[in-house]
């Protein structure tokens, strides 16, 4: 990597503020995103995990401050992002293999039916479905299977088209314990082999806690930004929450207790 | 029942007599059958993805409530069953992003539509027959212009289906990641509701309100039983549609019942086939 490329992150937030009417959900954030960053993304429903995802997704305008993406402003439908959304499951009788799905990544919000016999293109789904370990169903009916094999499929629909950045909103919910480590395992390995940049939404951190450089910790209209190990403290959590939390860790799982899960519970959670 | 009394009854659902003479006669009704089996079995692919059938039940009433207020003001009734079906696929489609939202606005329409049906037609004075084949089916009654415009309506159908086919399909799958990667979702939603709104008014004329189903859904649902293909599924709906439309029509000719039983006899029947022989557990 040259200077050059070095000197421009890949994902800029600058004071970055969004708010609905008089309730702030997250104000002033400052971020920079290298390649190979595996950012955490943590707090309760509600702290505005999401609508930072869709911020950056240019779907939803900041209150103030900016995001740059590659030095320039978010706009929408940017194929340099890759976006790997919560797991709910395919309904048996939908009329498309694991392929057809990773193969939206490429064209599918191109208007039009697609034209086929492309082998740039299919040679590109094959390499993505090849990196996730979906080969073995790559070909069966998407409605046939499990949590778990979706996720993988989403995943290589997120990188087929080469993304730059990754986000991942709560990926991992609704799936079985074994199949959240092998997906995050999955997340993980592609930005470390491909150096792509990860911001991974969760409620949980200990599936990601391993790969994490950096926790956006959201919070009361507050955010902190560190390590894990700066971040995940009775002191440090006890002071954003502003009310006595207890952070304990029991082998390597990290459990944090004591944590308002909704610290202002007349306010509507504010997803789209 | 003695043979003569079951061989007129026989001759009345089937009779081929003078069938090059009839055959004529209903070129056109034809052509229209045909474009709208291929048209209402491939977006009955997705009618079942997004899960509206329902909707389309509702917005086939609300076009023969059109259909029956153009008969009475003696306007063109294919014009009045497309307002009903635009107007009540426009207030769906605003309406309903979520499902449950969606079927209670639907329930709460068709039988406002139903009901204002009823009304035009107590009040028209014309033809008996007019009015009870807005619910049943009329293809053979229509003439030439009509046809004209169910024609054109139903390619142009076909042309925006053909359009807005990806992106659909993508917010059809994965609405969320389909508007992450920049497919409006919101205008395709509405484009498609006003896409199946065309097809319902036509539909309403050839089969009948209270059919539509069986040319917008069962080609679907039983091509969906055989395959999974998003190649193929699209392709045979097409063909079972086009198989009952136009099948119907041509088993009906000759005898002296409406059509709609024939067609949705077809349709019924290969659904059966489809479900019996299908792969899908």
């Amino acid at each position: 990597m040259t200077d050059a490329e070095q000197a421009v992150p890949v994902l800029q937030l600058r004071d970055a503020t969004l708010a609905f009417d008089e309730r702030v959900l997250w104000e002033g954030l400052n971020l920079d995103v290298q390649p190979g960053d595996f950012i955490t993304v943590i707090g309760a429903n509600g702290s505005g995990k999401s609508s930072l995802l869709k911020a950056i997704l240019g779907m939803r305008k900041l209150t103030a401050g900016e995001i740059r993406l590659g030095g320039q402003p978010v706009r929408r439908g940017d194929s340099r992002i890759g976006y790997i959304p919560q797991q709910r499951l395919i309904p048996r009788g939908t009329p498309m293999r694991g392929r057809d799905l990773v193969s939206m990544g490429i064209d599918g919000h191109r208007w039009g039916m697609r034209i086929t016999g492309r082998p740039a293109a299919r040679a590109r789904v094959a390499a993505a479905i090849e990196s996730v370990g979906a080969s073995s169903f790559a070909a069966q009916p998407v409605g046939m299977l499990s949590g778990g094999e979706q996720q993988r499929l989403r995943t290589a629909q997120a990188l087929v088209s080469d993304p730059v950045l990754l986000l991942c909103d709560e990926p991992l919910s609704s799936l079985d314990l074994n199949y959240q480590q092998s997906v995050a395992n999955l997340i993980a390995q592609q930005c470390r082999d491909r150096g792509t940049p990860v911001l991974f939404v969760t409620h949980d951190i200990n599936p990601v806690l391993p790969f994490t450089d950096r926790v956006l910790y959201l919070a009361a209209g507050r955010h902190l930004l560190g390590s894990p190990d700066e971040i995940l403290r009775s002191e440090v959590l006890s002071d954003l929450y502003q009310t006595p939390v207890e952070v304990t860790r029991v082998g390597d799982q990290v459990i944090v207790i004591g944590a308002p899960e909704h610290h202002e519970p007349h306010h509507l959670e504010v997803r789209s | 029942m003695s043979v003569l009394e079951t061989t007129a009854w026989w001759s009345r659902i089937l009779n081929f007599d003078d069938y090059g003479r009839l055959l004529g006669l209903v070129q056109y009704s034809l052509l229209a059958a045909l474009i709208l089996g291929i048209v209402g079995g491939v977006i009955g692919v997705f009618v079942m993805q997004r899960d509206m059938a329902f909707a389309v039940h509702g917005i086939s009433e609300m076009s023969f409530a059109g259909a029956a207020a153009a008969l009475l003001a003696g306007g063109s009734v294919v014009a009045g069953s497309l307002i009903g079906s635009l107007v009540a696929a426009a207030v769906i489609g605003l309406l309903g992003a979520k499902a449950r939202d969606r079927n209670s606005a639907i329930g709460v329409l068709m039988p406002f539509g139903l009901g204002l049906g009823i009304l035009f037609l107590a009040l028209y004075e014309g033809r008996a027959s007019s009015k009870f084949s807005l619910l049943t089916g009329q293809i053979i009654s229509v003439d030439g212009p009509q046809l004209g415009w169910l024609i054109g309506i139903s390619a142009l159908s076909l042309a925006l289906l053909v359009f807005m086919w990806r992106p659909l399909v993508f917010n059809s799958l994965d609405a969320e990641v389909a508007a992450a990667r920049g497919v409006p979702s919101r205008f395709i939603s509405l484009l498609f509701m006003l896409t199946l709104g065309m097809i319902v008014s036509v539909a309403v004329q050839i089969i009948g309100a209270l059919l539509v189903l069986a040319l917008l859904v069962t080609p679907a649902a039983s091509a969906l039983r055989v395959s999974s293909s998003p190649v193929v599924v699209p392709l045979l709906a097409a063909g079972f549609g086009t198989l009952a439309a136009v099948g119907g029509i041509l088993l009906a000719l000759g005898g002296a019942l409406p059509i709609s039983p024939y067609i949705t006899t077809i349709s019924f029947l290969t659904y059966l086939l489809c479900r019996l022989f299908g792969k899908r557990p």
